[in-house]
């Protein structure tokens, strides 16, 4: 009985420590990741790094100031096409249709949620690259932008989903149209959610490299306009760090450290500010 | 009364145009990648999936070192993460004080927020030296078993891989196993201790068997995922053309090969090609994730009853 008992109670504590062993090997990558990032970038950062272009391997200084142009151009591109887009998607299969059709979308929509990255860059590279003159920020914002779409999508239409039909009655015994009431009343109520959402989309897209390789497909200036390549967080950090020249390593860090801070930064901010 | 319902119409009308460029983006997309990779599956048919030779010089397009590169990579990252995963689900779900809790979820959450690109870069300069360091000594012991047969000079090799998607895939396995778990009704759970049963003997007999299915539903989920991460994978695997046995050998996936060849496809056939891999990976994942949330949603209702 003893025995039993006590081996009983050995098993137990194993069990105990496969799990916190499980947790550990996950946990301790995460804060090397972050740890390491930010030695390493700290010290490549410093003011001529946000503001100078990139100069050749070997020359000493020189920043990234074109990608964070690209960066920032890429995002509010993407914006512009996902959010507008993808909200009025989700208020048709909230408030309107027949179910079957909304079930396909519904399908159709997740479905591309499990889109690998590279597919959305080949997708951006033969509708946009091929037919529209050529790699430019514009392409690389369509690819981000079939990612963007169906998270947006989705967290819209949850939110939607989750204003009580009182209000949109209310609004309608009073005589306003439904389609007001929709746009001014059920949409500011749903509004924390699906901002949550299309901040989480945003930080997603930040961070993205695949779907830029052959549409953005990156620039050493500066991007005059949103019909020429442009550069990118992401991809100089890949191009960087598969480069053989140790300054442009230290540059790569640099452009991780930035590109973490943006991203951790905007899923902080979701986080604590709208709590789901 | 008449102009207001033109109002609602019109609105209404706009709002299904755009619900229903989902399905046109869907089949635009499926379109074009089966027209762009026409040329080779014309040309070469099936032997482009069996293929072993993949020399663009030579005009030759065999896709099987990739296709085995990735269901080799996936597939051991996805068995590691299981392991991990239950582990994590379970000390979040049973073993853990419960103010620590939702902190400890919150930073598994995490890792899923990092890009890919910069787990990459910590791929190449920290795990490969350390894959090449510490842990090939340590698996040269076990050089009897062919998938550590191998011996790697820069650490940029499939297993290099193998660890960075484990990473990448457990937050995923284990954030849906932990809700699986959280939806195993309390009372079953006392019944079990109030007959002097031990915690580990409660999960065993009682939590796993009944969150079962949403947990494999996860899994599934996370194995989508592992077939179609790039960034990371391309980084670290060493991109080479070889169907090799040895984990510690360089090989070359499916997603990886675009990233890096795209751009400099010369020739008709050389892009026909890469674009149909792509088509190969869409098929493929789209696959996976399907049945992953088929899974998960036939559990959800039946445990919601």
């Amino acid at each position: 009985m003893e025995m039993a008992i006590t081996g009983k109670r050995l098993k137990d504590n194993l069990f105990t420590a496969y799990c916190i062993i499980s947790l550990l090997i996950i946990i301790v990558p995460l804060v090397h990741i972050i740890g390491t990032t930010v030695y390493y970038g700290a010290q490549a950062i410093n003011l001529e790094f946000f503001t100078a272009l990139p100069k050749p391997p070997g020359e000493p200084g020189g920043g990234i100031a074109n990608a964070i142009q690209g960066t920032l151009v890429l995002a509010a591109l993407t914006m512009a096409i996902s959010i507008p887009s993808a909200i009025l998607a989700a208020i048709y299969l909230a408030e309107y249709g027949n179910s079957r059709f909304k079930e396909l979308i519904r399908l159709l929509n997740d479905t591309f949620m499990g889109t690998p990255s590279i597919v959305a860059g080949i997708f951006g590279y033969a509708l946009i690259v091929v037919n529209f003159g050529g790699f430019s920020a514009v392409a690389g914002a369509f690819a981000l932008s079939i990612l963007a779409v169906p998270m947006i999508l989705r967290a819209s239409e949850e939110a939607l989903k989750l204003v009580p039909k009182d209000i949109r009655e209310a609004g309608l015994s009073l005589g306003i149209e439904y389609w007001i009431v929709i746009t001014r009343i059920v949409l500011r109520t749903a509004f924390p959610a699906i901002a949550s959402g299309i901040l989480l989309a945003l930080a997603r897209i930040m961070g993205e490299t695949a779907p830029l390789l052959f549409t953005a497909f990156g620039n050493p200036n500066f991007a005059n306009s949103i019909f020429e390549p442009i550069s990118a967080l992401p991809l100089i950090i890949f191009i960087y760090a598969t480069s053989p020249y140790p300054d442009w390593h230290q540059k790569a860090w640099g452009a991780a450290l930035v590109l973490m801070l943006l991203v951790l930064g905007i899923n902080m901010l979701v986080k604590y500010k709208y709590k789901r | 009364m008449g102009k207001k319902m033109k109002g609602d119409k019109i609105f209404k009308n706009i709002t299904f145009l755009f619900a229903l460029s989902v399905l046109i983006m869907f089949s635009l997309l499926f379109y074009k990648l089966v027209a762009d990779s026409s040329l080779t599956w014309q040309k070469l048919g099936l032997n482009f999936i069996i293929g072993e030779d993949w020399d663009p010089l030579n005009e030759e397009f065999g896709a099987l070192p990739f296709i085995y590169g990735t269901l080799v990579t996936s597939t051991f990252a996805l068995i590691i993460s299981v392991v991990l995963s239950l582990g994590i689900a379970i000390f979040l779900t049973e073993i853990a004080p419960k103010s620590i809790r939702e902190p400890i979820s919150s930073i598994v959450e995490l890792i899923a927020a990092i890009p890919s690109v910069i787990i990459g870069l910590w791929g190449i300069f920290v795990l490969a030296p350390f894959v090449r360091d510490y842990l090939q000594p340590l698996l040269s012991h076990f050089s009897f078993i062919p998938f550590f047969s191998g011996k790697t000079l820069t650490g940029l090799c499939m297993l290099t891989a193998i660890l960075v998607l484990t990473f990448m895939i457990t937050p995923i396995i284990a954030t849906i196993a932990k809700d699986s778990l959280l939806m195993v009704p309390e009372d079953l759970k006392e019944a079990m201790y109030s007959l002097g049963a031990r915690r580990y003997e409660v999960i065993r007999h009682v939590c796993i068997p009944y969150a079962k299915n949403g947990i494999f539903g996860g899994i599934v989920l996370g194995y989508g995922r592992a077939i179609g991460e790039t960034m990371a994978v391309t980084m670290v695997i060493g991109n080479a053309y070889l169907i090799s046995l040895s984990l510690l050998n360089p090989g070359y996936t499916m997603a990886a090969v675009i990233a890096n060849e795209f751009t400099e496809a010369t020739g008709d056939l050389y892009l026909s090609s890469l674009i149909a891999i792509g088509l190969l990976l869409l098929v493929l994942s789209i696959a996976v994730n399907l049945v992953g949330r088929m899974i998960i949603w036939k559990w959800q209702s039946q445990a919601k009853g």
